[in-house]
């Protein structure tokens, strides 16, 4: 378990990323008989985004326990090297190629590592200020949420004086906690959006608790200081009206975007709306033998569904390594959203097509249900009670129930009509029912 | 005079670090003064990393004979000290029939500034050569000696051998005013630092250069300093082009070019506008949607790809259409100014102009016993030749602490106990890339401002 892998050393499966997904990914491929795990983490501290959440909520769905960040991912640590994988921390994939085959760098030197399969869960990261040209000076200040709480929860920084919030998903209301913290005085979260999009519960325990306001409406138009934040421009983006806030933080929270770098060096297929990895429902990606799970697929989802993805990739996983690809001779149909939604994960099926010839007697492979049995959406707009519909050419494969849309939350599809769609026809669209 | 120095220097830019390093080859007492924390922090570090050939250049102009100096100079000087150059050649695309008739006028031009390798290239051919172009491309010059050059490691390397060749580099120094003028022996200075004495005085303050002149009692030029603004694009966008692509230039600016980095990215600009501030780097949406909307006629495919920083520089111009470069025998002073935007490509050929001028006008210059010191060998921050993390040479170089840079334990400490260590997170970034990358610090700033804290208490891992 504690072996150093030799130059060209071989592994059943390497994972890159010892988050929720990778992790739980390596505890049930152990738990299922698979002999060589090796899971790189290029941190040298290993469990992921978690380590650095101080807030609870950790642990609901995967381990039926409510945790904080740091002990989510301490105990997946743990139940990971118990199950027998190999951890690397501070252990960078700085290649991966078809076959597959990886590249380590880690403080050892330079690794060739060859694996009969590879999971990617690298996970999501926060669109930047530059990358949402924010316009103005460039000072210290501003930063991202994933900088914030390393910055606070890691490192032990005080942030004294005024903040300023962008975004108001829950990882904005977080933002503003972590700050409360580290001592300072949130002004005001901000969003573009006519509303907050974060669950009541938590919106109100923190607006009660910190007395939040939340911005609506408005935008971070422009950013002032030399040297040191003086403020920020918002504008009220009705009626174009602008006034300048002080304050000396300023974070810029959640427009999520996968960690995908390894995933595009690799030249995978990525998909338009995720732009993560595109994957079936098995998880498996447009490479063989290479698999994706967790928020690199989804970004952002919570810690507990980013594990059961990781655990899903992993039966399948193991299922290809016992011979069981049953995907090679199936037609791979891809799934595209619709505006007002963003994207779909998983945003490809790959049904069996029997016989020679053109497809026919055709259906869904067995066991080709997605993780928790559905299909994860985000939409771009605020919804009240719409249907979403499946369509593939002028078929209509499946209505959902009525449901609520809301920028930067989940909306679930069941995966019912998998059996129902045609090898033989186009591609499938998902989109707001009429 | 023993305690006098011989020569002040005012301002550690690009032009002023190329003076001082081309200074210390002789046997004199150099200060170099700088205003900031750090040297190369004005125009220097915000510009489009180019290494221009001065192909388009006014010929006849010292700016057209110091530029294709310097070029070739600069050129021989970063092979050594590893600067990271890499070159790519030039394509400048006419998108019109104006444009195109423009072509061969350009080329004649290029001629005269003594460049002779411009070469026509046909629609078909630039397509060939840069698939990824957006349509409607008439033809282009290809200008094959152009290059991308490291903006930052260029002046580190030029103090670097100046500082070891014995020049007192003052950071935080900021010249205020003359006390006294050579009338006696020497000039002296006051300062942020206090007074400095010193028999010669170099203006090389570039956006100050005005400022420094007029307390010389110059009145020759005003600096108007020209905002231009720059995106830089994420690294999935190198595969976009090959070379830099440059449009046919206006009176005015050389115009929205989009270039390779030597750090493996894609850059789109500069804007060009007049300010009033001389520290206003700020963006504005204006500035960027015009970029981007350039940018995406250029190579669509940058539409597609994420942007990782946007920045703005000042080029510090005057109302001449030339350098602003005059010795004074009788008052021991030069002027080194109006450099606008080709500063980095010219530095060397300025510095060995002034060098020149300066030893005409009864500057005594004596070999430096021992001979000059070595040029500088700078850390390797380029993509062209292999970073340290694909080498690693040591565990600490294994150490990936900066992922998108992917920037090691290693160069961090080295840049820490380097000769001119960072006096702050962003002199850090320009010496090593950290944080720069597409994430700007989400999974490594705060362990990359933890390591500059603790190597700073002296506490560095090596």
């Amino acid at each position: 378990m504690s072996g150093i892998p030799d130059p060209d050393a071989s592994v059943d499966v390497l994972i890159v990323g010892a988050g929720p997904a990778g992790l739980s990914a390596a505890i049930e491929l152990r738990r299922l008989g698979v002999g060589k795990v090796l899971v790189a983490d290029r941190e040298a501290e290993l469990g992921g985004i978690p380590r650095h959440s101080r807030h609870t909520g950790y642990g609901i769905r995967d381990l039926r326990r409510l945790m904080t960040g740091p002990g989510y991912a301490r105990r997946l640590v743990e139940s990971a090297r118990e199950a027998g994988a190999e951890l690397r921390p501070a252990t960078t994939v700085t290649g991966l190629e078809p076959a597959p085959s990886a590249h380590l760098t880690s403080p050892r030197g330079r690794e060739r590592v060859l694996a009969r399969a590879v999971l990617i869960a690298t996970g999501c990261r926060e669109r930047p200020r530059s990358a949402r040209l924010v316009p103005g000076d460039r000072p210290g200040g501003v930063m991202t949420t994933g900088e914030l709480q390393q910055r606070v929860y890691l490192n032990g920084e005080r942030l004294p004086g005024r903040a300023v919030v962008v975004g108001a998903e829950h990882v904005g209301f977080s933002a503003a906690v972590t700050l409360a913290h580290a001592g300072a005085e949130v002004v005001a979260l901000v969003t573009e959006h006519p509303r907050h999009q974060s669950y009541a519960a938590f919106r109100v325990g923190a607006a009660v608790r910190w007395r939040l306001p939340v911005w609506t409406s408005a935008a971070v138009s422009a950013i002032t200081g030399r040297g040191e934040l003086d403020g920020v421009d918002i504008t009220d983006i009705r009626t174009g009206a602008r006034r300048f806030v002080e304050c000396r933080t300023l974070v810029f929270t959640s427009d999520w975007i996968p960690d995908h770098e390894l995933a595009r060096a690799a030249s995978l297929t990525i998909d338009p709306g995720t732009r993560g990895p595109a994957v079936d429902t098995t998880l498996r990606t447009s490479a063989r033998g290479i698999f994706a799970a967790g928020n690199v697929i989804h970004a952002a989802e919570t810690a507990d569904i980013a594990a059961l993805s990781g655990r899903h990739a992993a039966t399948h996983i193991a299922a290809f390594l016992g011979h069981a690809d049953n995907a090679a001779n199936a037609v791979a149909l891809t799934i595209r959203t619709e505006p007002p939604l963003c994207w779909i994960s998983p945003n490809l099926i790959r049904l069996q097509v029997t016989g020679a010839g053109p497809p026919s007697g055709t259906g869904s492979l067995p066991d080709q249900a997605p993780p928790l049995g559905r299909f994860t959406i985000r939409s771009g707009e605020f919804r009240t009670v719409v249907r979403l519909e499946v369509r593939q050419d002028d078929r209509r494969l499946a209505v959902s129930r009525p449901m609520r849309l809301i920028p930067g939350r989940p909306v679930h599809l069941h995966a019912r009509w998998l059996a129902s769609a045609d090898p033989a026809d186009g591609p499938i669209s998902v989109g707001v029912g009429a | 005079m023993a305690d006098v120095p011989d020569v002040a220097i005012i301002g550690a830019g690009v032009v002023g670090t190329a003076i001082a390093r081309t200074l210390a080859r002789y046997s004199l007492d150099c200060v170099l003064a700088e205003s900031a924390s750090d040297v190369g922090t004005g125009t220097s570090k915000a510009n489009t990393a180019i290494l221009h050939t001065g192909f388009d250049a006014k010929p006849g102009t010292l700016e057209s004979r110091l530029l294709a100096r310097g070029s070739a100079l600069l050129r021989d000087y970063a092979s050594e000290a590893g600067i990271p150059v890499e070159r790519t050649g030039a394509l400048l695309v006419a998108w019109n029939p104006e444009q195109f008739a423009a072509l061969p006028v350009i080329a004649g031009n290029a001629a005269r500034n003594g460049y002779r390798a411009v070469k026509p290239v046909s629609a078909q051919a630039l397509y060939e050569r840069e698939p990824r172009l957006g349509p409607g491309a008439l033809g282009a010059l290809e200008i094959p000696d152009e290059s991308i050059i490291c903006p930052w490691t260029t002046p580190l390397a030029f103090a670097t051998e100046a500082v070891t060749a014995g020049v007192r580099l003052l950071l935080g120094t900021r010249v205020t005013g003359v006390i006294a003028d050579a009338t006696g022996d020497a000039h002296e200075l006051r300062t942020t630092g206090g007074s400095l004495r010193a028999r010669w005085v170099i203006n090389a303050a570039g956006l100050g250069s005005e400022a420094v002149d007029a307390m010389f009692g110059g009145d020759g030029f005003a600096i108007r300093p020209r905002r231009g603004e720059l995106i830089v694009f994420d690294k999935f966008a190198r595969p976009l082009l090959r070379s830099i692509l440059l449009p046919v230039p206006t009176a005015r600016t050389k115009g929205v070019l989009v270039a390779p980095t030597v750090y493996g990215n894609v850059l789109l600009g500069p804007t060009a506008e007049d300010v009033d501030d001389p520290g206003d780097v700020s963006t504005t949406s204006a500035g960027l949607g015009s970029l981007l909307s350039a940018g995406h006629r250029i190579l669509p495919g940058l539409a597609g790809e994420e942007v990782t920083a946007t920045y703005a520089g000042l080029r510090a111009a005057t109302e001449h259409p030339d350098y602003q470069i005059h010795v004074d025998a009788k008052r021991r002073y030069a002027c080194v100014a109006g450099i606008r935007s080709t500063g980095l490509s010219a530095s060397l050929g300025i510095a060995e102009y002034v060098v020149n001028e300066l030893a005409e006008a009864g500057l005594a210059l004596s070999p430096r016993p021992g001979g000059p010191v070595p040029i500088p060998v700078m850390p390797n921050i380029g993509e062209s030749r292999p970073r340290p993390y694909e080498l690693v040479t040591a565990p600490r170089y294994g150490e990936i602490i900066c992922h998108c840079e992917r920037v090691t334990h290693g160069e961090i400490a080295d840049a820490m106990t380097s000769l001119l260590p960072p006096a702050d997170l962003n002199g850090l970034r320009r010496r090593t890339r950290a944080m720069n990358g597409r994430c700007q610090g989400f999974f490594c700033a705060a362990s990359v401002s933890r390591l500059f804290r603790e190597s700073q208490s002296g506490g560095v891992r090596r």
